[in-house]
């Protein structure tokens, strides 16, 4: 059983990997990729990692790949032009899987999924999650805290990366002195003087 | 039980499949996709390891890397969107910014 679990995860895994890398439209791409950490994840649970497992689900084909596609439709890069054929295929494709949830879920409610325990001896008292959130914050304390500054200074260069130079930020100073001006002008520009708001000149 | 041997395969061919987008491809994000891919393939490579010698640092280290992996998406894609606004693009082959 577990084993026949771990070739059809890592298939997937793969196979997916390998769409990621030759599909042509970044956004099928990025829906590859998601299907691969999925598919992580469930080798990961099956290799005793409950918590990685779940982690990988919720920040990798969560967060970082929302970012992702966040990022490809803000630049317009998935040019998917629908054509009549294809969006006919996409509709049924959409009723198949919307026909495969329901029928999930009734056979859940129906209990013919209840497996039972696989093996005989019991989990560790809190699992895999405690045990780790122990190591973390015991022996790997300080990686710990240093992790989350990596965070907040990744947090911080993006912002001010994505700000960019390319937008002129407005004269901070418009009353300025005619003699703090020139300071920072080539010669050869010409010089506007600044019009005070109001009109007060005319 | 699965042997030791089966992640380590995958996660190698994981990482190679990662290699390949990296030096096939010339989208920029897709090359940050498969980047993504590599570092998953050395979370397998961990996740395996720990298993196998039935410790949890290999796990501790994943979670690391699945931080330090975040960090470097929010930024990488900061860059991206600033390299589209000044050049138009996102195809490595057109950013000669730095004249390599």
């Amino acid at each position: 059983m577990i084993p026949a679990l771990f070739i059809g995860f890592s298939l997937l895994l793969l196979v997916s990997g390998l769409m990621v890398v030759l599909h042509k439209s970044p956004v099928t791409s990025a829906m590859f990729l998601v299907v691969a950490f999925c598919a992580l994840a469930g080798i990961y649970i099956l290799l005793h990692a409950e918590f990685i497992g779940m982690v990988q689900v919720i920040v990798y084909a969560g967060a970082i790949m929302v970012l992702f596609l966040f990022v490809i439709m803000y630049l317009n890069l998935g040019h998917d032009p629908e054509h009549g054929a294809t969006i006919l295929l996409r509709r049924l494709i959409g009723w198949i899987a919307g026909a495969l949830v329901v029928l999930q879920g009734a056979m859940l409610f129906a209990g013919r999924w209840a497996l039972g325990p696989t093996s005989t001896e019991a989990p560790p008292l809190g699992g895999n999650t405690q045990a780790l959130g122990q190591l973390l914050y015991s022996r790997f304390l300080f990686p710990f805290e240093i992790t989350s500054l990596v965070l907040l200074v990744a947090m911080v260069g993006a912002i001010v990366i994505s700000k960019g130079r390319s937008t002129r930020t407005p004269d901070p100073i418009p009353h300025a002195p005619h003699a703090g001006l020139q300071a920072v002008l080539r010669p050869g520009d010409t010089v506007t003087p600044p019009t005070p708001p109001g009109g007060g000149e005319a | 039980m699965i042997p030791t041997a089966w992640p380590l395969a995958v996660s190698a061919v994981l990482f190679t499949i990662g290699i390949i987008g990296v030096l096939v491809r010339r989208n920029a994000i897709v090359i940050f996709m498969s980047v993504e891919l590599m570092l998953n393939a050395a979370n397998l490579a961990f996740v395996a390891f720990g298993d196998a010698l039935k410790t949890l640092d290999g796990q501790v280290f994943v979670f690391f890397v699945m931080a330090v992996a975040a960090a470097e998406v929010a930024v990488g894609l900061a860059i991206i969107v600033n390299l589209f606004r000044l050049r138009e693009s996102v195809f490595v082959d057109e950013i000669n910014l730095l004249k390599g």
